[in-house]
């Protein structure tokens, strides 16, 4: 248990591999915030969206590399923090390594299990393998077919938001999943940063919910409403709005500082940045729809 | 329009890879008409999706409430895409070509992009597993250049296309790729000798040659040519009041 601030301090480092996932769903916002205050820089970036997260992380110079599949702004337009620096158009340069969905998944799934790559059938008649030769093939040694192949992909560090976790960090999740098991599992570090802290009796008693154990699990963070403006199912809605907002924020390069000055380095952590924001529960807090009880009994 | 063309393309049972935009629209519509058992499966992880709100992103909340399974996406790419579950995948794009190549990437070169677009996404793969892919897409000659920039999706080879001629059940792709491109205009099929999009339908209002002025290839025709019927009133309620009352996607 400990706090972002000492979390962020502790394991991620100037140069590392950095994934903050989740896929729409429970993208730890305050996490990237802290990294951009800590000023951590030449970061390679993981994620399949990089979402505004990155995009803010982009502008505020941490990363040099991304490795991604899908770089927009979901339902509304474009990275623009983002497409300055692959367009060439006055940000620094950013390097990028990009393959699909699918392909990112592969990748995550091959360094969860600790295997080199993960064969996919996949990419062929794309030109995807073209500009990204980590996109490689291999013949099936059973039947001779053709794969393609990604390489395993393990993160120094993966930052997951959760709704829900135990003080051994063992972490329960509902609602989309993304990748961050195999995320978690491929990484040498993982933090979990949750909506609520729970006895450990609360896990127990619902155990096909845990996504990831408190075995393999570094830091725990308690930090409600972490993921705004993206949502946690059960707790708060996707904040729609920031999404179309940013839109207009990240085309101005002095409107995206402007942004990062008030509510990101302007604050001191992710409760001052809510102080800052106090009309979202009455806009965004989640609505009850409970399921009914399993039984676990034998 | 699009929306309803695009709807009554499905077929009531069938499982669905549903992009955000006008092919969540349609896939909504084809479940509130003719197909209420449309299974929608969204790569976020939602299986049986049934929002009760239009989602504005592949990932919304709403797309979880109600849904017969709620999967990883390992899951979803894995043992429902690869394994063969998906019937139709619906894509859009920047640019669509003569091959029905599809592209979401770049605008230019990849190493110098004069438009950087959000890349694949889902997109290849849906492209290569679905048993059939419809493309929804504006008719313009900006987007329908007789060869993309960048083959993010691919379409069926063809003269110089991604797979150097090559068909693609040579490549060993298993699904049939973009089939049917539904613009605002007409509906273009790929001609199965060919391997090259033609004029397969217009919509009320429309000349052939409206369509071949927005197309940066010589467009074939198929030798009858169709004609799609305007929105049923009951479509259009649906889409206006029901579906998309905010008119998120909906135009005009």
């Amino acid at each position: 248990m400990t706090t972002l601030r000492d979390a962020v301090a502790r394991f991620v480092h100037d140069g590392d591999t950095v994934v903050i996932e989740g896929f729409t769903h429970l993208i730890c916002f305050a996490a990237g915030h802290e990294i951009i205050r800590q000023d951590r820089r030449d970061l390679t970036l993981c994620r399949l969206t990089p979402d505004l997260i990155y995009d803010q992380m982009i502008a505020a110079g941490c990363a040099r590399k991304l490795v991604f599949s899908w770089a927009g702004n979901p339902g509304v337009g474009s990275l623009h923090a983002f497409r300055r620096a692959v367009e060439g158009k006055g940000a620094p340069p950013l390097e990028i390594e990009e393959y699909s969905h699918f392909g990112m998944v592969a990748r995550f799934a091959a360094g969860a299990a600790r295997l080199p790559f993960w064969p996919l059938r996949n990419y062929m008649g794309t030109d995807l393998p073209r500009v990204n030769p980590r996109i490689r093939h291999v013949t099936c040694p059973y039947t001779g077919e053709t794969l393609a192949t990604v390489p395993a992909l393990n993160p120094d560090v993966s930052i997951i938001h959760a709704q829900r976790a135990d003080a051994q960090g063992n972490t329960q999740i509902w609602g989309l999943l993304g990748v961050q098991k195999e995320a978690a599992f491929a990484s040498a570090h993982v933090i979990v940063v949750v909506e609520e802290l729970v006895d450990e009796a609360v896990i127990r008693a619902d155990p096909n919910r845990t996504v990831i154990p408190g075995m393999i699990v570094d830091a725990v963070v308690v930090e409600p409403w972490g993921a705004h403006p993206s949502y946690a199912q059960g707790y708060y809605d996707r904040d729609n709005d920031f999404y179309v907002a940013w839109e207009a924020i990240s085309r101005d390069r002095e409107a995206l500082e402007r942004y990062l000055d008030e509510f990101v380095r302007g604050v001191s952590d992710r409760a001052a940045y809510l102080d800052k924001r106090p009309e979202l529960a009455a806009r965004l807090k989640a609505k009850a729809r409970y399921c009914p009880g399993v039984n676990y009994g034998f | 329009m699009m929306a309803s063309v695009a709807a009554r393309e499905l077929v009531d049972g069938e499982v669905v890879f549903v992009g955000i935009g006008l092919p969540n629209l349609a896939c909504n519509l084809a479940r509130a008409t003719h197909a209420p058992h449309l299974v929608l499966v969204y790569e976020s992880g939602a299986v049986g999706a049934a929002p009760v709100r239009l989602p504005v992103s592949i990932g919304d909340p709403a797309l979880v409430t109600g849904s017969l399974m709620v999967c990883g996406m390992a899951d979803v790419f894995q043992l429902i895409l690869q394994n063969g579950r998906i019937g139709v995948g619906f894509l859009g794009g920047a640019q669509i070509d003569r091959s029905g190549n599809i592209n979401t990437t770049v605008i230019g070169t990849y190493e110098r992009p004069t438009v950087r677009l959000p890349g694949s996404g889902g997109a290849a793969e849906i492209a290569i597993h679905a048993r059939r892919t419809l493309v929804v897409a504006k008719l313009s000659p900006r987007a329908f250049p007789e060869r993309v920039d960048f083959i993010t999706s691919p379409g069926h080879g063809g003269a110089g296309g991604g797979g150097g001629g090559a068909s693609r059940r040579q490549l060993g792709m298993p699904g049939a790729g973009p089939v049917k491109v539904i613009t605002d205009k007409a509906v273009l099929e790929v001609d199965e000798a060919t391997g090259e999009l033609v004029l397969a339908a217009l919509y009320p209002g429309v000349e052939a040659s409206d369509v071949r002025a927005r197309v940066g290839w010589p467009l074939q025709c198929r030798s009858r040519l169709g004609r799609v019927e305007p929105p049923t009133a009951t479509e259009l309620r649906l889409l206006r009041d029901v579906l998309d009352p905010e008119r998120r996607y909906l135009q005009g």
